[in-house]
């Protein structure tokens, strides 16, 4: 990582680099089971996060992993900033990294805002999700969680179920476990499918029966209600009867499946009440090894060795 | 970069006397092993508490808990070094509150590493009482730090780099001095 000033995506990231970011976050893992679970590292560094999009889960788990570092925060949110006021994104950004922060994390609707940011700003810039690119603290977290339960990623099968083609999660998910060897099946309804999907190295299917037979890791997306008002689905119950995961369905995964979703979950929609809460869902160890993975993402940026840009 | 030996100042069977000598000091110093908990600072001073452990179980048939510190995220030089070195684990396998902790690493140079130690430590905890053991005090403190425990003062230049050698982690035991050339 000391070549890279910002995380924008996973896939612009070398397997080494993944396989290094999963092992720091391990160790931080440790440190926030320590009676005082608070390091000194990045003591002196001031971070900002800003969030042009609504957020409960990442904004408040980097901003737990940035304090559990000691660094100082301030965060933004559109609402009630000077964006309402028309100002630009750069300009926004640009007046933040003047009050001398060294690194910003940022969620925006838009595809490629940090991409934006990061060729703009010298401090280090670190996706937390735009548009329906990317998500990739998610990506990481979701492999950190599968890589502590089966020990490994190479050989696993893993399907991902839902609205494939809006979803940042899936494709920052496809891009890290296909690095790291894993199959990756990806099942939605075709409307919600991306043309030419096969080509980043998945199978692709609308069978959620023949996708989850033999699957070692299930993760369920977040169905977006507002799609079906683009009539990309008839309705809810048609989705949830075709592509919910029932207990039933889940007979046809291995034992030992583990059952994922990055929340906020629709309980009786993509996942019944019983699988969600069920003895083979780590959705609540997500959000805690959220916090370690991104302390390690937050770590291994501030030590990069990339020479400021001037001007 | 490479390590050019100059000279060996410690053999194997040098190295097994001091750390036995070590041993009993700890066993003097704290009249027995009650309270004590052996903590090796990674990666060298690992399998020197380890065997200081094996000696306290050999001399006095107690087990002595053992625990392993990284103390890479207290550097006070994170800022200065480039890329953000590995972080590895701590596991410290009791309360440490109350307990004798003795530290132990291989070489004593600048005390950075130490004061990095302590700030880790007391993280954990409230220890009746912090002692260190190294295995060489080489000189050239930095700051207001001495060891309790040492197993040979070795005068050197601020230049000069001490190796310490572990069987576990480099297949042989040997202390020697040399120095960092550029190639």
């Amino acid at each position: 990582m000391k070549d890279r000033k910002d995380l924008l995506g996973l896939e612009e990231l070398r397997r080494e680099e993944i396989e290094k970011i999963l092992d720091a976050a391990r160790s931080f893992k440790e440190v926030l089971e320590r009676p005082i679970p608070k390091v000194p590292t990045l003591r002196g560094k001031t971070i900002a996060n800003l969030f042009f999009e609504p957020s409960t889960r990442t904004r408040i788990s980097f901003e737990l992993a940035e304090k559990r570092l000691s660094a100082d925060t301030v965060n933004f949110t559109a609402s009630g900033s000077s964006v309402s006021k028309g100002e630009s994104l750069k300009d926004t950004a640009r007046n933040i990294e003047a009050m001398q922060v060294d690194m910003i994390v940022i969620r925006h609707q838009a595809s490629g805002a940090p991409h934006f940011l990061a060729r703009s700003l010298d401090c280090s810039v670190i996706n937390a999700g735009d548009g329906t690119h990317e998500h990739p603290t998610q990506g990481l977290l979701d492999v950190f969680t599968i890589r502590e339960h089966k020990g490994r990623i190479e050989g696993l099968k893993v399907v991902i179920v839902g609205d494939i083609a809006h979803s940042r999660v899936a494709a920052s998910n496809i891009w890290g476990l296909t690095k790291l060897g894993a199959r990756v099946v990806v099942c939605g309804p075709p409307t919600l499918m991306p043309l030419g999907i096969e080509r980043l190295g998945v199978e692709a299917t609308s069978d959620l029966d023949a996708a989850l037979d033999g699957a070692d890791v299930v993760n369920v997306l977040r169905i977006q209600l507002e799609r079906q008002k683009s009539a990309l689905f008839p309705s809810i119950r048609e989705y949830s009867r075709c592509f919910g995961v029932t207990r039933d369905r889940l007979s046809a995964a291995r034992e030992d499946v583990l059952v994922m979703h990055p929340g906020p979950v629709n309980r009786g929609v993509e996942i019944s009440q019983d699988v969600a809460d069920g003895p083979f869902s780590v959705i609540l160890e997500q959000v805690t090894n959220g916090v370690a993975v991104r302390m390690a993402v937050l770590y291994l940026l501030s030590g990069s060795e990339v020479e400021p840009k001037l001007g | 970069m490479t390590y050019a030996e100059k000279a060996q100042i410690m053999d194997d069977r040098a190295m097994a006397r001091a750390i036995a000598r070590i041993s009993h000091e700890i066993v003097e110093r704290n009249q027995g092993t009650e309270h004590l908990v052996l903590v090796g600072i990674r990666k060298r001073g690992v399998p020197l508490a380890k065997r200081i452990q094996q000696n306290l179980k050999e001399y006095e048939g107690a087990d002595v808990p053992l625990g392993v510190l990284d103390i890479t995220l207290y550097r006070d030089d994170l800022q200065q070094i480039g890329p953000a070195p590995v972080v590895r684990s701590t596991q410290l396998p009791v309360d440490i509150t109350g307990k004798i902790v003795v530290l132990v690493d291989d070489v004593l140079f600048t005390g950075r590493t130490v004061r990095a130690a302590l700030d880790a430590l007391i993280d954990f905890g409230r220890p009746m009482v912090i002692q260190l053991a190294v295995l060489v005090d080489r000189g050239h403190r930095e700051l207001p730090i001495r060891a309790d425990f040492v197993g040979k003062n070795l005068p050197t230049a601020q230049k000069e780099v001490v190796k310490v050698s572990v069987v576990e982690e480099d297949g042989f035991d040997a202390v020697s001095i040399g120095e960092v050339v550029q190639n």
